[in-house]
């Protein structure tokens, strides 16, 4: 059996965006030990493409806005079946976790009277976005690093991929990884395991995630037995680039349409007037989604399948200033100056609603001592994510996850955990790792990869219906079956070799993808960015319903579940919002 | 030029020996140097080591040296090129294989920049902290920075002269410059400035403000005024001896330093 070398740890953070690295810093900050691992080099993990901004009611640019505006507006955009509970506490606490992050360090863009400034976006009732310029991720990340790198018990070991979590007694007893560089292998011990590896976008072709994104935190809760929460509901960006091929999918930010972008059919009509009157193009992103995707199916697309989205009503400064990193992306790339001309967008894959079920206050799952916070959990953002929410959310969710992975320390010390762990998994999991490199020469598992993105591309896109979605499952179990055999694309050096690496995502993204399928299925309504044209309605009682998924002895099962009643005040808050809830075809 | 393939030579091989190679890759419209390189990652060469990640110039991982000028990669045009380009990894750092280096140094370089630093009476207040836009946009150029590495492989000091124990580089003066000219930030990073950081070493020849793929005016911006800061203190006879003497800057000697002027 390959040699592996053991590392101790308390916490374990599994992912080094802002989730992982301020659960990181919270875990610290209790007195921990903490290891943090990431697939990439610090400081490149999705977070830095967050651009707009990071909700929270602050109220320094609308004095009206509250922790209960700000919970409505998430939960009427998640289309009420966020995890109530969840949508409290974010709503209660970003303001403190983003002034925090200030006496740490980020710069944010000012009011007049010197506080930090909040900008518009998509279904936040009042602006709201505390946000520097189009970067405000890239501030987050820096900031949150730079902290963490420089607290005592902190340490980061980058370029290092997870493949199997370990329990010893029904805890979490550590987890093995491979370094990406040699492919040595690495046991990790602790006491407790926060995931923060973020979402599953690779299993689409046209996305604005990395190659990082292909649901790693998803299967390996999964494999380790924990529930999945609304894994059907996957978010499409409205706005993601079109043309020139090589770039589809890369994001054009919502602050285009919050700085006054419109959006065009190619008869030149403003078409969101038909989908949502009111609010236009800062709609919710699943309306926009769908209104872009309606007009192309309609015949009413741009040459390359999208639609316009102009500002060149907007003075050439002005976009320049408010819009740089947009302005130089679409001349560098496109070879259009978005000054003059119009942009072509269409939706693309950009984030995961669904994933680990976690419990509010803690992110506990349903193992005990793994801990899930960020894209990689599920909850907050119900059926559709507002602009915004989800830097807030890692920051929020980062810091209770860390804190109550390290007060489970104290009852499940890392060293008791040492006899526990069964060698045989162990091995299993370390032979399963390697066996791709045994047989070089069988299928490529980046055409594997492809095959994966064409099927849910086609199976399972913004609008779906019960016998594709039938049809992508049938064929994503068949890939299942073939990805077990695949080989490296043709190599089998252990030195950094992206075949070898690929091999082990395709397994990740195959959970992810059967889980969406089999809860799209179950899911007979349409919903936030769950749109069924056979069941085009929003039904009722399915709005306090949350599908459950979770491994068994004979395979993947879902299950409906339902929401513990929403308390007095809560509900009162919620009638008392003048915020628009788009349920559809119920209008 | 329009051109159907394009001929994209390739540094492989590891630390002990490598050699450049040639692959032909299908041209689509719009491609970048990135969308080359994954393609015969996923066609022709299953092993081959390349970082990247956003694929829209955001996070700074795809650096590399495209017909000897350290550019990103997915930033990169090949129509640029005509229908021949070659990529090589950056020079600077050590190689691990293919286009991927071992850029940790910089990693251990940051740990040694104290930290952001309030004051204790900003640090206890319990109202949020007001700042003007004016002030703080000085330093936002410097927060732009995506740690790309580009500015470091093309320092001559670092590149040229491996002098990584003497100068923490371009990327780490604008690392300091926006620590150093935040408006709540209280530490005197000079002292480490003077010494370990070195920046008497950089001699000004901008390269790397040329190379940086976020237009940060490093050189201007950060550097001279860094060294600026630094003569007042060590160089300059009436301000040092009124250093000397306890006039000198209210900012705390970054801990570990030694205190300029003694």
């Amino acid at each position: 059996m390959t040699a592996y070398e053991t590392v101790e740890t308390d916490v374990l953070v599994l992912g080094a965006g802002g989730a992982g690295l301020r659960a990181a810093i919270a875990a610290a900050d209790a007195g921990a030990r903490v290891l943090v691992v990431c697939k990439s080099l610090l400081g490149k993990a999705h977070t830095v493409m967050a651009e707009g901004g990071v909700a929270a009611a602050m109220h320094n640019v609308a004095y009206q806005d509250t922790w209960e505006v700000h919970f409505a507006d998430t939960m009427k955009g998640g289309k009420l079946i966020n995890d109530w509970r969840m949508a409290e506490l974010h709503a209660k606490e970003s303001p403190e976790r983003v002034l925090e992050l200030e006496r740490w360090g980020a710069v944010f863009d000012r009011t007049w009277q010197g506080r930090i400034h909040q900008r518009p976006f998509g279904a936040h009732t009042y602006p709201r976005l505390a946000h520097i310029g189009d970067r405000t991720g890239l501030e987050l990340i820096r900031t949150l690093q730079d902290r963490a790198v420089h607290m005592n018990g902190v340490e980061v070991h980058m370029e290092t991929t997870v493949f199997k979590v370990l329990k010893a007694d029904g805890n979490v007893a550590g987890a093995l990884a491979y370094r990406r560089a040699d492919g040595s292998l690495i046991l990790y011990r602790c006491g407790a395991l926060v995931l923060a590896s973020g979402g599953a976008g690779k299993m689409y072709r046209v996305t604005s995630n990395s190659w990082e994104s292909t649901g790693d935190g998803t299967a390996l809760a999964y494999d380790a037995g924990a529930q999945l929460r609304d894994m059907e509901m996957v978010q499409f960006h409205p706005t993601g680039m079109v043309w020139p091929s090589g770039v589809r999918g890369i994001l054009v930010t919502e602050g285009v349409r919050g700085e006054g972008g419109v959006l065009r059919n190619k008869q030149g009509e403003r078409f969101m007037e038909r989908y949502d009157q009111e609010r236009m193009e800062l709609s919710s992103r699943d309306v926009v989604a769908r209104a872009i995707n309606s007009e192309v199916s309609a015949g009413r697309g741009t040459p390359h399948g999208g639609a316009y989205l102009d500002i060149t009503h907007r003075k050439p400064d002005f976009i320049k200033s408010k819009l740089p990193s947009m302005y130089e992306q679409f001349l560098k790339l496109a070879n259009v100056d978005i000054t003059k001309q119009p942009m072509e967008v269409a939706p693309t894959i950009h984030y995961a609603m669904g994933g680990v079920r976690v419990e509010a206050e803690t992110g506990a799952t349903t193992v005990p001592g793994l801990y899930a916070a960020g894209e990689v959990a599920s909850g907050l953002h119900g059926a559709n994510r507002l602009g915004g929410n989800s830097l807030s959310d890692l920051l929020v969710f980062g810091k209770r996850a860390g804190e109550a992975a390290a007060a489970s320390i104290k009852a499940n010390p890392t060293t008791a955990t040492l006899a526990g762990i069964d060698d045989a998994d162990i091995d299993g999991a370390i032979a399963e790792l390697m066996a791709p490199l045994e047989r070089p020469a069988g299928e490529s598992p980046y055409k594997l990869m492809a095959e994966i993105q064409d099927v849910m591309s086609k199976h399972a896109p913004i609008v779906r219906d019960g016998p594709e979605l039938e049809a992508g499952l049938e064929k994503i179990l068949e890939l299942g079956t073939r990805s077990k055999a695949c080989g490296t694309g043709g190599s089998s050096t252990l030195a950094f070799n992206p075949g070898w690496h690929t091999a082990y995502d395709l397994g990740s993204l195959l959970v992810n993808a059967e889980a969406l399928l089999r809860s799209a299925l179950e899911r007979k309504e349409s919903r936030g960015a769950h749109a069924r044209s056979d069941h085009p309605k929003t039904e009722d009682h399915l709005t306090t319903v949350n599908y459950v998924v979770e491994k068994t002895t004979d395979g993947m099962h879902v299950r409906a579940e339902r929401q513990p009643p929403m308390p007095a005040y809560l509900a009162e808050v919620l009638s008392q919002s003048h915020a628009r809830y788009t349920p559809e075809a119920t209008e | 030029m329009e051109v159907s393939n394009l001929g994209l030579k390739i540094w492989r091989g590891d630390s002990k020996a490598g050699e450049l190679v040639t692959y032909r890759v299908p041209v689509r419209e719009g491609m970048v140097v990135l969308d080359a390189v994954l393609w015969v990652q996923a066609n022709m060469a299953s092993d081959l080591a390349v970082r990247w990640n956003c694929k829209a110039a955001k996070c700074g991982s795809c650096s590399a040296e495209i017909d000897g000028f350290p550019r990103l990669m997915c930033k990169t045009p090949i129509t640029e090129y005509g229908g021949q380009v070659t990529v090589r990894p950056m020079k600077a750092f050590p190689l691990i294989k293919d286009l991927v280096t071992d850029v940790s140094w910089n990693y251990e370089v940051n740990k040694q920049i104290p930290q952001f630093t309030p004051s204790e009476k900003d640090l206890t207040s319990s109202e949020p902290w007001r700042m003007q836009q004016k002030d703080v946009e000085r330093v936002m150029e410097f927060r732009k920075c995506i740690e790309c590495f580009l500015c470091q492989d093309v320092c001559h000091v670092l590149r040229a002269h491996d002098l990584k124990g003497a100068f923490y580089g371009p990327r780490f003066m604008v690392r300091i410059a926006s620590l150093e000219m935040h408006p709540k930030d209280v530490l005197d990073r000079r002292p480490l400035l003077k010494g370990k950081a070195g920046v008497g070493y950089c001699n000004v020849t901008k390269c790397c403000t040329e190379v940086c793929p976020e237009h940060i005016h490093i050189t201007d911006n950060a550097i001279i005024p860094l060294k600026e800061r630094m003569d007042d203190v060590y160089f300059d006879p009436v301000r040092s001896l009124i250093h000397r003497i306890g006039g000198g800057p209210k900012k705390t000697p970054a801990r570990g330093d030694p205190t300029p002027g003694r």
